[in-house]
C-alpha cells in the first residue's frame, strides 16, 4: 500500500483535530474492511489514516433513556451477540450479520457500511427503518442527523470537513413494533444485494398497522424510504390487497441500474416481492411480540 | 515517516515489532516476524487464507493495520498446536485428506479451531456458513467440513462418528 500516516487518538476532540487539521485527505478507521481494500486497490490516497476505536465509547452497545446507544467502531460479531438489541431490533441484526464473512464480521460496522455509503449497504436499510439518528462529531460541535441524511449519493455522504460519526441512537421500540430486513442474492451467502428491504411496523391490539416504514435499498443511488408503502399498511392487516398496494408501492419507487447482479426489471420486481415477505415476518413478529413487552426490553 | 512501536501477544508470547502505517497485519506476520503461516490469497477480505484470531475473533489479517495490533492478543496458525500435539481440526485435516495444495489450509485451520471454540456442537450448515469467508479451489469443501466435524466429535470426546 502506498505510505500514509495513522493516528488513535483518544478523545473524540483530539480525533475531529486530526481529521479537520490533516493537509490532504483524511479517512476514518473502524473496521477498516472497505477501507484497506480500497487504499490498496489506489481508489483512495489518503494522507492520514484516523484509527476512532480508541476513544472510550466507540466500541459496545448501551441502554441510555429512551435510546439503544451503539458505539461507531462496534463490529458486527458484538452486534449480534447483543440480546436486548436482537430481540427489540431483529430486523437490524439480520442486516449487520449479512455482511461479510465471519472475518468480515470482527470488523465490520454500522458506521462503516454507512459511510462507505454503498446503496447496497445490508446494514442501512434496516437501521433507517427504526428511525435511528447518527450523532455526528466535528469541528463545530456534536449534531444528531437522521440516518438517511448521511448517505448523498454512491460513495458520497453529507459529512464535511473533519466530522465522523460517533454513535448511532436508536428508539427503544413501542410494544407491538418489530421489524425485519431481507435481501435477494444469487447465492445463499457471501455476495452484495441484488435488492434489500427493512420493514419496521408497529400494530394494534387488533394486528392492524399503525406505524410503519419500508426502506429498500441496492434499487437506486441511495436507500430509498418508500412511503407509499407505509402509507399502504397504515391501518391495514395483511391482506392480499394490502400486500398488493405494498409491493405496487415498493416497485414504484425503484430506479436501479442494470448491472451483473441483475436488470433493472429483475430488480424492480424482486423489490415488490421482499417487501411482501420482509412484512409478513415483520408483522408476526410484531404481534407474536404482543403488549406484554413495554418499550423496554 | 517515522515506524510505530507495536507491544502486542502472539501464540502467548509478549511481541514487539516497529511497523509502518500502511503495512498490515499480514505483513507484519510474514515479513517482520517471519510467521509465514498466515497466506495472501485475495488481499482484499474474500478468500480467508489470512484468517487469525484477534481477542477471540476471526478477522482476515490483510484488512489490519499493524498498528492496531497494539495491547490485542492475536493467535496465528502457528499457535494452534500444543506444542508437538495438533489440534484435534490438524488432526482430522489430515485423517480426513482435508486439503491438496495446503494453501488455503492455515486459514481454514484457525477459523475452524475459532468456531469450535465457540460453539462445541456445531451441524454442518452452521460449519459450513461459518467457513463461508474460506475458499478452496481443490477440495470441493466436503472434506473440509467433514474434518471438522469429526475434530468437534473428537472434542466432545465422542469416537468420529462422521
Amino acid at each position: 500500500m502506498p505510505r500514509v500516516s495513522y493516528t488513535a487518538p483518544a478523545t473524540v476532540d483530539d480525533a475531529v483535530k486530526a481529521l479537520a487539521g490533516a493537509a490532504g485527505l483524511a479517512k476514518v478507521l473502524s473496521g477498516g474492511t472497505d477501507l484497506l481494500v480500497q487504499l490498496k486497490s489506489g481508489r483512495l490516497k489518503p494522507d492520514l489514516i484516523v484509527d476512532t476505536k480508541r476513544i472510550p465509547g466507540m466500541i459496545g452497545i448501551r441502554e441510555e433513556g429512551d435510546y439503544f446507544v451503539i458505539g461507531a467502531a462496534t463490529p458486527g460479531v458484538l452486534i449480534s451477540a447483543h440480546q436486548p438489541l436482537e430481540h427489540a431490533y431483529p430486523g437490524i441484526v439480520e442486516g449487520v450479520d449479512l455482511i461479510g464473512s465471519q472475518q468480515i464480521q470482527g470488523r465490520c460496522t454500522i458506521a462503516g457500511n454507512l459511510c462507505n455509503a454503498s446503496p447496497a449497504a445490508d446494514s442501512v436499510p434496516p437501521v433507517i427503518a427504526a428511525r435511528a439518528r447518527a450523532v455526528v462529531a466535528g469541528p463545530g460541535g456534536r449534531r444528531e442527523v437522521p440516518v438517511e441524511e448521511i448517505v448523498t449519493g454512491p460513495g458520497r455522504t453529507s459529512l464535511q470537513k473533519g466530522e465522523f460519526v460517533v454513535e448511532f441512537k436508536i428508539p427503544l421500540p413501542k410494544p407491538r413494533q418489530s421489524d425485519a430486513y431481507l435481501r435477494f442474492i444469487p447465492r445463499t451467502e457471501m455476495d452484495i444485494a441484488v435488492v434489500g428491504c427493512a420493514v419496521n411496523v408497529t400494530l394494534d391490539e387488533s394486528g392492524a398497522c399503525t406505524d410503519a416504514r419500508v426502506v429498500l435499498g441496492a434499487v437506486a443511488p441511495t436507500q430509498v424510504i418508500v412511503a407509499g408503502a407505509a402509507e399502504a399498511l397504515r391501518g391495514h392487516k395483511l391482506d392480499e390487497d394490502t400486500l398488493q398496494r405494498l409491493d405496487s408501492a415498493a416497485q414504484a419507487a425503484c430506479h436501479p441500474i442494470t448491472d451483473k447482479r441483475g436488470t433493472i426489471e429483475y430488480r424492480t420486481k424482486v423489490a415488490g416481492v421482499l417487501a411482501r415477505r420482509a412484512a409478513a415476518i415483520a408483522f408476526d413478529r410484531a404481534a407474536t411480540r404482543g403488549a406484554t413487552i413495554a418499550g423496554a426490553v | 515517516m517515522s515506524k510505530h512501536h507495536v507491544t502486542t501477544t502472539i501464540n502467548g508470547e509478549p511481541v514487539e515489532y516497529l511497523c509502518e502505517a500502511q503495512q498490515t497485519m499480514l505483513d507484519v506476520l510474514r515479513d517482520e516476524l517471519n510467521l509465514t503461516g498466515s497466506k495472501e490469497g485475495c488481499g482484499s477480505g474474500d478468500c480467508g487464507a489470512c484468517t487469525v484470531i484477534v481477542d477471540g475473533n476471526i478477522v482476515c489479517s490483510c484488512l489490519m493495520l499493524g498498528v492496531e495490533a497494539e495491547g490485542k492478543t492475536i493467535t496465528t496458525v502457528e499457535g494452534i498446536a500444543e506444542g508437538d500435539k495438533l489440534h484435534p481440526v490438524q488432526q482430522k485435516f489430515l485423517e480426513h485428506a482435508a486439503l491438496q495444495c495446503g494453501f488455503c489450509t492455515p486459514g481454514f485451520i484457525v477459523a475452524a479451531k475459532a468456531l469450535l471454540d465457540e460453539n462445541k456442537n456445531p451441524t454442518e450448515e452452521e460449519t459450513r456458513y461459518w467457513l463461508a469467508g474460506n475458499l478452496c479451489r481443490c477440495t470441493g469443501y466436503d472434506k473440509i467440513i467433514r474434518a471438522v466435524l469429526d475434530a468437534a466429535a473428537l472434542m466432545r470426546g465422542e469416537a468420529g462418528a462422521v
